[in-house]
């Protein structure tokens, strides 16, 4: 298949890159960029584990063509910590136990920030809506939904 | 109350930051330079014979390595029965049957290989219902075991039933059944093989037992003429185990003999649909149960019999009956007792250990019918439970010495939180049921050990090499809270390392719910020989006797003050003539008992035990049930994490709530029907219960700290409990795991005396209620 331009800005650092047209967004992070805190669960978008922010909007990068993404800025996983300090959902997911075997981690971050920056003020009912593409074997939710409740309600109390 | 610095203290999982900052490196990303990916043909067919497997297209596909068949591996038999080659020959025997391995350059071209292997197939008459598969006339699974039962008698019978039947004043008796379920890991399976240069062999996999592991990999090394070689096996941080990694796979055997032949390393990786079609799920189970109480309400007899779908090979599914006897013999306070179970091969995918080990399947029957009894002796169930509680000091018929046992607490803390008394509202009613499991291990092998090895550096920071594994579950933080609190250090100051069998000491598994008290005591027992030579040697600097000593926060303290720092006095040990080195190591094998012939003995050090209490509301015209509350009161012993604690009970509980409501593997005439997040019925946030844990600390004499196993008894009593506020809410019996709104409004239309439960949209004729 011949190779295709992409210009695309993952965690703030520009790449141009020749990519098949059938490569997915998440094949391109995990085995390209080496970025592999993305995980894929299924492969065909049920699970979340895959998740990464495409201009802040969650999107499932296994469905996600990398061509797709073209011009865009992409932020993983890796990406949410700046400076060396853990982003507030990092932090609260590791402070309440919401993090156990870890493999839907990445995808329930992402999709809680994608979240809080849509919404900065969502409700328990929207934030229960926002995780519920997510699958988890592991916790049960209770923690991870705390975990993003804490740091919704930390943030209206700022406000 | 003794004073703990770590011990209690709610710490975040050790490796939490890793996870969440996408460093953690799980099989998925592991990639070695020359690497091959495999990849695995299954059979079309639920039972027929092999005719003949072409491979001469697929071979001749470019970037195509290695082809491998039945016919080109030596014997190999993987599994407790050793009746599982990891590649077929002659015959397959259900749907996930290997039949032929390829390893190929990249994954593409190995699935593309995959589709060019033709295969001729003679369809045989195949068994799919295992009391179907019992009678004279059933096809065959495996010939040449002459038989479909599997020559694993499950019999005991203690005290006289019969006898106690006739004297019962009350008396019930039911059929209950429960299907697969699947473990749905959100990592899927998979291994690197990679052999050296002479023939030593790494396997990276996911796996729960990693010295079993090697032993099982070095067998399949000595069928390829191998040996004295060294199997090292390294495990990534693993997205999950759930009891499913219990046992080495074909996929695991054929990664190694691909490399093998290859000469490279080979990958093999589960897609989603894999790990549905190809990984074992819980046993199913067809349970007859009676049981008999007297006037007063107390247990006179419990009988059961079971027929366990096997499936095609064996696993450790056919052994779950094994712990099925521990709540048969030993739930609640009964003097006689008969159980025997038949495992039958059918051909279905074969099962697998899966959090609980049958006790929840076992638990659902026996649960459901104590509230049934109560009924018919006109107790009420929560009192009827008080009346049969098990009691410390108990021994119990099977010859389990019950020591420490808060179940009276746990009943009384569940029916203090939700009330049992009639609800009034429509729809709504309340359920209870309670558990016992192993806390203290398992003795399922010979041995029921683990091994430990701490160091201290210089700076008074520890290594600690552990033989438990940790999949998720935080064995990794309790150890490290265990042994920072005996050596007075902080939790941060302790790496645990427990994912490598060259470093590691040895272990039997992450089974059985036995890390924390077995890993706990191994490493407890380790940090207490640093802690007497740490102690010795600061009396010996500091001139102040060893009884007046303290050791906390990194400091040796005298009268509340502190006098010598740790890590002073581990350089001085180090740079002194004739100094010495702080390592030491301790093997840990708890005082239970393998079960006799006649399958008494006490399996665990202690046990567990638990009671949950639930309300449900359900919709009478969609036979919807929607969990309202949900208690979980569990005996641990001491929590030494209460947060990682509550992280098992939450997940625990629902994984039981799936158990009871929505999961099922469905296999029409042996082919998974579902094998996909969108046909499996998982519990998503949408459903996520309001679970409230409450803890019960009975501190165990024989725990580390006092503590038990939490493990896996979150998910035991979770099905009974809501099956029985079903019936408290709509007064209709479920028998039927899982309790899906259709069995629900079938059963109210029944009891309401309608005779059509509708038209069935495949024969277009009405279908009965039930």
């Amino acid at each position: 298949m011949n190779k295709q331009p992409l210009e695309i800005t993952v965690n703030g650092e520009s790449y141009s890159l020749a990519v098949e047209p059938n490569r997915t967004l998440l094949e391109l992070l995990r085995d390209d960029l080496d970025l592999t805190g993305a995980k894929e669960g299924c492969g065909e978008g049920v699970c979340g584990g895959c998740t990464v922010l495409m201009d802040d909007k969650p999107v499932r990068s296994c469905l996600t063509l990398a061509l797709e993404a073209s011009g865009r800025h992409i932020t993983t996983v890796e990406g949410l910590a700046q400076n060396g300090e853990l982003d507030p959902l990092q932090q609260s997911f590791i402070d309440h136990g919401a993090v156990q075997c870890g493999f839907c981690t990445s995808g329930m971050l992402m999709a809680a920030k994608g979240l809080t920056l849509s919404k900065p003020d969502a409700d328990n009912k929207e934030i229960r809506d926002a995780m519920s593409g997510h699958i988890c074997r592991c916790t049960g939710y209770t923690k991870i939904l705390e975990a993003v409740e804490a740091v919704v309600d930390r943030s209206k109390e700022k406000r | 109350m003794e004073e703990f610095t770590v011990i209690g203290k709610r710490i975040s999982k050790v490796d939490a930051v890793d996870k969440a900052t996408g460093r953690a490196l799980y099989i998925q990303d592991f990639k070695l330079p020359g690497m091959l990916y495999g990849r695995i043909l299954y059979s079309k067919y639920p039972h027929a014979r092999i005719i003949k497997v072409d491979t001469e297209k697929a071979k001749a596909l470019p970037g195509v390595v290695t082809i491998l068949t039945g016919e080109d591996i030596p014997p190999i038999r993987l599994g407790v029965y050793k009746d599982n080659p990891p590649l077929k020959s002659g015959k397959v025997r259900s749907c996930r049957d290997e039949v032929a391995a390829v390893a190929a350059l990249d994954p593409e071209i190995a699935k593309e290989a995959i589709d060019l292997i033709e295969v001729t197939y003679e369809a045989l008459p195949a068994i799919f219902d295992p009391e179907e598969a019992l009678k004279p006339e059933a096809p065959l699974v495996h010939e040449d075991h002459k038989t479909n039962v599997l020559k694993m008698p499950w019999n005991l019978h203690y005290g006289d039933v019969e006898a106690a039947r006739l004297e019962a004043a009350f008396n019930v008796q039911e059929r209950f059944t429960t299907t697969w379920v699947t473990h749905c890991c959100m990592g899927t399976s998979g291994a690197i093989a990679d052999f050296d240069n002479s023939n030593n062999l790494t396997v990276y996999t996911n796996t729960q037992i990693p010295s079993l592991a090697q032993k099982d990999f070095q067998e399949t090394l000595k069928a390829l003429g191998v040996k004295d070689r060294r199997v090292r096996v390294i495990k990534p941080s693993i997205g999950g185990g759930f009891g499913s990694k219990l046992d080495t796979y074909a996929y695991e055997h054929l990664a190694i003999l691909l490399a093998w032949h290859a000469r490279r390393p080979v990958k093999i990786l589960f897609e989603r649909e894999e790990e549905f079609l190809a990984t074992s799920p819980r046993q199913p189970t067809v349970t007859y149960i009676s049981m008999g109480c007297d006037r007063e309400g107390k247990l006179l007899y419990r009988d059961m019999s079971m027929v366990l779908d096997n499936g095609a090979y064996t696993s450790w599914g056919a052994t779950t009956p094994s712990v099925m006897m521990m709540p048969i013999t030993s739930l609640y306070r009964v003097p006689n007792v008969r159980y025997t179970a038949k495992c039958v091969y059918t051909n279905n995918t074969y099962c697998q250990a899966m959090r609980g080990y049958g006790n929840p399947q076992a638990t659902f029957a026996i649960e459901s019918a104590m509230d049934m009894l109560a009924e018919v002796a006109g107790i009420d169930r929560v009192e009827f439970r008080r009346i049969n509680c098990n009691q410390p000091g108990d021994v119990t018929p099977q010859g389990l010495q019950i020591t420490s046992c808060g179940m009276p607490e746990c009943i009384d803390a569940v029916s203090e939180s939700l009330d049992f008394g009639r609800a009034g509202e429509k729809g709504i009613g309340t359920g209870l049921a309670s558990l016992i499991h192993v806390g203290g291990g398992a003795r399922i092998y010979k041995s029921d050990g683990c091994g430990t090895i701490i160091k201290m550096d210089d700076y008074g920071k520890v290594d600690v090499f552990s033989g438990a594994s940790d999949m998720g579950q935080g064995a990794d933080t309790v150890i490290a809270q265990i042994v920072a609190e005996e050596l007075g250090v902080k939790v941060e100051d302790i790496h645990v390392f427990h994912q490598d069998t060259d470093i590691c000491p040895w272990d039997v598994g992450a089974h059985a719910s036995r890390t924390t008290f077995v890993a706990g005591n191994s490493a407890l027992g380790a940090a207490r020989k640093i802690r007497l030579r740490l102690l010795a040697m600061a009396s010996k600097a500091t001139g102040v006797s060893e009884d007046k000593l303290v050791l906390k926060d990194r400091a040796f303290f005298a009268e509340g003050s502190p006098i010598l720092p740790l890590p002073k006095l581990l350089r001085s040990s180090h740079f002194t003539p004739k100094g010495q080195m702080m390592m030491a190591d301790n093997f840990y094998d708890p005082e239970n008992e393998n079960m006799g012939r006649d399958f008494r003995g006490n399996m665990s050090a202690t046990y567990s035990f638990g009671t949950h209490g639930v309300r449900v509301k359900v919709d009478e015209a969609t036979g919807k049930v929607e969990i309202l509350d949900y208690i979980a009161a569990h005996d641990v012993g001491r929590a030494i994490n209460p947060m990682l604690l509550d992280g098992q009970v939450h997940g625990g509980v629902l994984m039981g709530v799936g158990y009871a409501l929505t999961e099922q593997v469905i296999l029409e005439n042996g082919r998974n029907m579902n094998p996909d997040f969108r046909d499996y019925k998982l519990l998503t946030a949408m459903d996520a219960i309001h679970s409230k844990p409450i803890v019960i600390e009975t501190v165990d004499e024989k725990g580390p700290f006092g503590a038990k196993g939490i493990g896996e008894p979150g998910c035991v009593p979770t099905a009974p409990a809501i099956a029985n506020a079903i019936y408290d809410a709509v007064g209709v019996r479920i028998r039927d795991l899982p309790i899906t709104p259709e069995k629900v409004l079938a059963a109210i239309k029944k009891k309401k005396g309608a005779v059509s439960c509708g038209i069935d949209v495949f024969t277009q004729k009405e279908q009965p209620c039930e």
